[in-house]
């Protein structure tokens, strides 16, 4: 089993992102998607940057993916796209139908977890079109992966969400420069203010949801890596970690070590818990509500 | 593509008292879905079986209307047959098109029922015109319908770009999600609209009298809360109101109706083909009503676009069936971003 690190879903000052992938090089992960997948107006980082970035990690031996953005509006959103799609030897990660569209036929790409991708009929179809690799819907619990990997293509690799606050939805709106009080054009990147999101409560207190511009994630932390041997088991090839402002690669260690048998499934999903920005759910692979937290181990 | 002289009333029926309002007050189509959690509104009461699919078919063609059957949810593997059936369905009963959501599915279609055409279901997710033509070149279709997140200079370089009729929502529910990419539903409740065809489901919501308010909660997650001079809205979830640093407000979106009736000029001028009308889950009364002003308002703009201007009667018409909620031009209008 491989391990991925997700897309950063944030958006932090250029020399944190520079720094965090410095420490992302040296550690034990397999593969690393770059790029800006939430907001076209997000700068920090230009897609010339994200490509240095992965020059950089390609010689440190990491297999690089470019992400691309998951909702795309307008012509300038589609001009970045195919600059992703045409400009470069990587392989890309497609998050929308459009991305697929203009790699179909053209080269391998990773289907992205928001494809919606739920039955093999629909992987088939990818799979025809290119992807190499698919990336198993946020929602989808256990029981249909399993069925899923009965009728997949074989050529496909299945990778599955594995710890991170979960990206739930995407809007037009910018949820953070409402917040704010700001319009979206002038939104004076007031998402630099939230490293990990900026998150919302119940009116009793519970915590609830995190908002991250236009994107709307769980304030809990979705954690599978005591389910690594079942995952291991069903026939999933790479799980992913969603990056986060601290504790990223002491998280990478830790799933390295249960990946490499060294480290008990049970006792590293409770030191992940200490290292994660919130409590950890885990209800959608148990075919639950989302949010619901389940011990044990299956 | 054809320039049209002509847009498209498309209404909603949860019923056939419902379809037969659409049909009264003249919609040029109708759409409908199955008593399963094959379409987007899986709500218990409502929809069609075959028996009344039938007759409404037999209804609504003997008046010269449409009907379309939304079949708009993801198959899954173990129930990938409940989908197909519903799509071998549709073409044996005569349905005028089908709307589609899953490429799996509709590849089937296509490849089983070439005669019947296809829509691109909202629930696809198709926001630009590289998207739409993904589904084009592979499956034929010939209308897709815009998430509600693109401005109207978005959508006109969408028609721009395609050969694909385009479809868009001008009244009732506002989804301030991208249409087909929202689990929140599922993340609270475990059923969402891709794979259970619902969103915030009614069972999952409990009311509760507090001394200090009516509390409205969702799988046991605070919604909201109403004093005693508020008016309760259902507990949708991106429409409820939470805490961020000291303030509680409607932090995603404040429970408000699209209404685009102001922009039906431009929506004819860009080419726009037809106008969707949300809401299978309301009454008849509320499809007659809501059928009849829209009705009034494309054969006004559609006769003489340049003195086309929102009669107050149909915006007090209209406002009555929003239940008092305020009206939005949702992401046509840049601001509202």
């Amino acid at each position: 089993m491989k391990l991925a690190l997700g897309p950063l879903l944030y958006y932090w000052p250029r020399k944190d992102v520079l720094d965090f992938y410095r420490g992302i090089a040296t550690s034990p992960v397999d593969i690393v998607y770059l790029g800006e997948v939430v907001c076209s107006r997000r700068h920090e980082l230009r897609l010339s940057d994200w490509l240095e970035l992965a020059a950089t990690l390609e010689r440190a031996g990491k297999e690089v993916v470019l992400s691309t953005q998951a909702l795309i509006e307008s012509e300038s959103d589609l001009k970045t796209l195919r600059r992703i799609v045409a400009g470069n030897g990587h392989l890309v990660e497609a998050n929308d139908m459009g991305a697929v569209h203009l790699l179909s036929g053209k080269k391998p790409f990773v289907a992205g977890p928001h494809l919606n991708v739920y039955n093999p009929e629909t992987l088939g179809l990818l799979a025809e079109s290119g992807a190499c690799r698919w990336v198993m819907p946020l929602e989808m619990p256990r029981a249909m992966l399993e069925g899923m990997l009965r009728a997949k293509p074989a050529a496909v690799a299945t990778e599955v969400f594995a710890f991170g606050r979960l990206p739930l939805a995407f809007s037009a709106r910018c949820f953070t420069a409402r917040r704010h009080d700001l319009p979206k054009d002038n939104c004076q990147f007031c998402c630099l203010e939230y490293p990990d999101g900026l998150e919302l409560t119940t009116r009793e207190g519970r915590s609830f949801l995190v908002l991250n511009g236009i994107q709307t994630q769980s304030a809990a932390v979705h954690s599978l890596l005591d389910e690594i041997p079942a995952l291991v088991r069903i026939g999933v090839e790479v799980v992913r970690v969603s990056p986060q402002s601290r504790h990223t690669t002491d998280l990478l260690a830790l799933f390295h070590r249960v990946i490499d048998g060294a480290l008990d499934p049970g006792a590293a999903a409770c030191e992940a818990e200490r290292l994660a920005p919130g409590a950890v759910c885990n209800g959608y692979w148990h075919a639950r509500p989302g949010i619901e937290h389940r011990g044990g181990n299956s | 593509m054809e320039k049209t002289d002509r847009i498209e009333l498309v209404c909603p029926a949860g019923s056939l008292p419902a379809l037969r309002a659409a049909v009264d007050n003249g919609a040029d189509c109708v759409y409908i879905g199955f008593r399963d959690n094959t379409n987007a509104r899986n709500f218990g009461g409502l929809n069609f079986d075959l028996a009344a699919a039938r007759e409404g078919l037999v209804y609504a063609h003997r008046n010269g209307v449409k009907v379309l059957l939304a079949i708009n949810t993801y198959p899954q593997p173990d129930t990938w047959e409940r989908w197909v059936k519903a799509v071998d369905a549709a073409a044996e009963l005569g349905f005028d098109a089908i709307i589609v959501a899953d490429p799996g599915l509709m590849r089937y279609a296509a490849r089983a029922h070439p005669q019947l055409r296809l829509h691109l279901s909202v629930q696809g997710s198709a926001t630009n015109y590289e998207a739409i033509n993904f589904f084009h070149r592979h499956f034929n279709v010939r209308r897709a319908v815009l998430p509600r997140v693109l401005s109207v200079a978005q959508v006109e370089q969408v028609i721009r770009n395609t050969p694909v009729e385009i479809e868009v929502f001008g009244f009732g529910g506002l989804c301030v999600m991208v249409e087909g990419r929202c689990t929140l539903s599922s993340y609270v409740t475990g059923e969402s609209p891709n794979m259970s065809g619902v969103c915030s489901p009614a069972k999952a919501v409990r009311w509760e009298q507090k001394p200090d308010g009516l509390e409205a909660r969702l799988n046991g997650v605070l919604i909201d809360k109403y004093g005693a001079h508020e008016n309760a809205g259902y507990p949708t979830l991106c429409k409820g109101r939470y805490r961020a640093g000291n303030d509680v407000y409607y932090a995603i979106e404040e429970p408000a109706s699209l209404n685009v009736l102001e922009l039906l000029p431009e929506l004819a001028r860009i080419g726009v083909v037809a106008i969707k009308i949300e809401g299978r889950q309301r009454s008849p009364a509320y499809v007659a009503a809501v059928t009849r002003v829209w009705r009034q308002a494309l054969d006004h703009c559609l006769r003489d676009a340049a003195h086309y201007a929102v009669q107050p009667a149909w915006a007090g018409e209209l406002r009555k069936m929003s239940e008092g909620q305020q009206h939005t031009l949702g992401a046509y209008h840049r601001p509202w971003k």
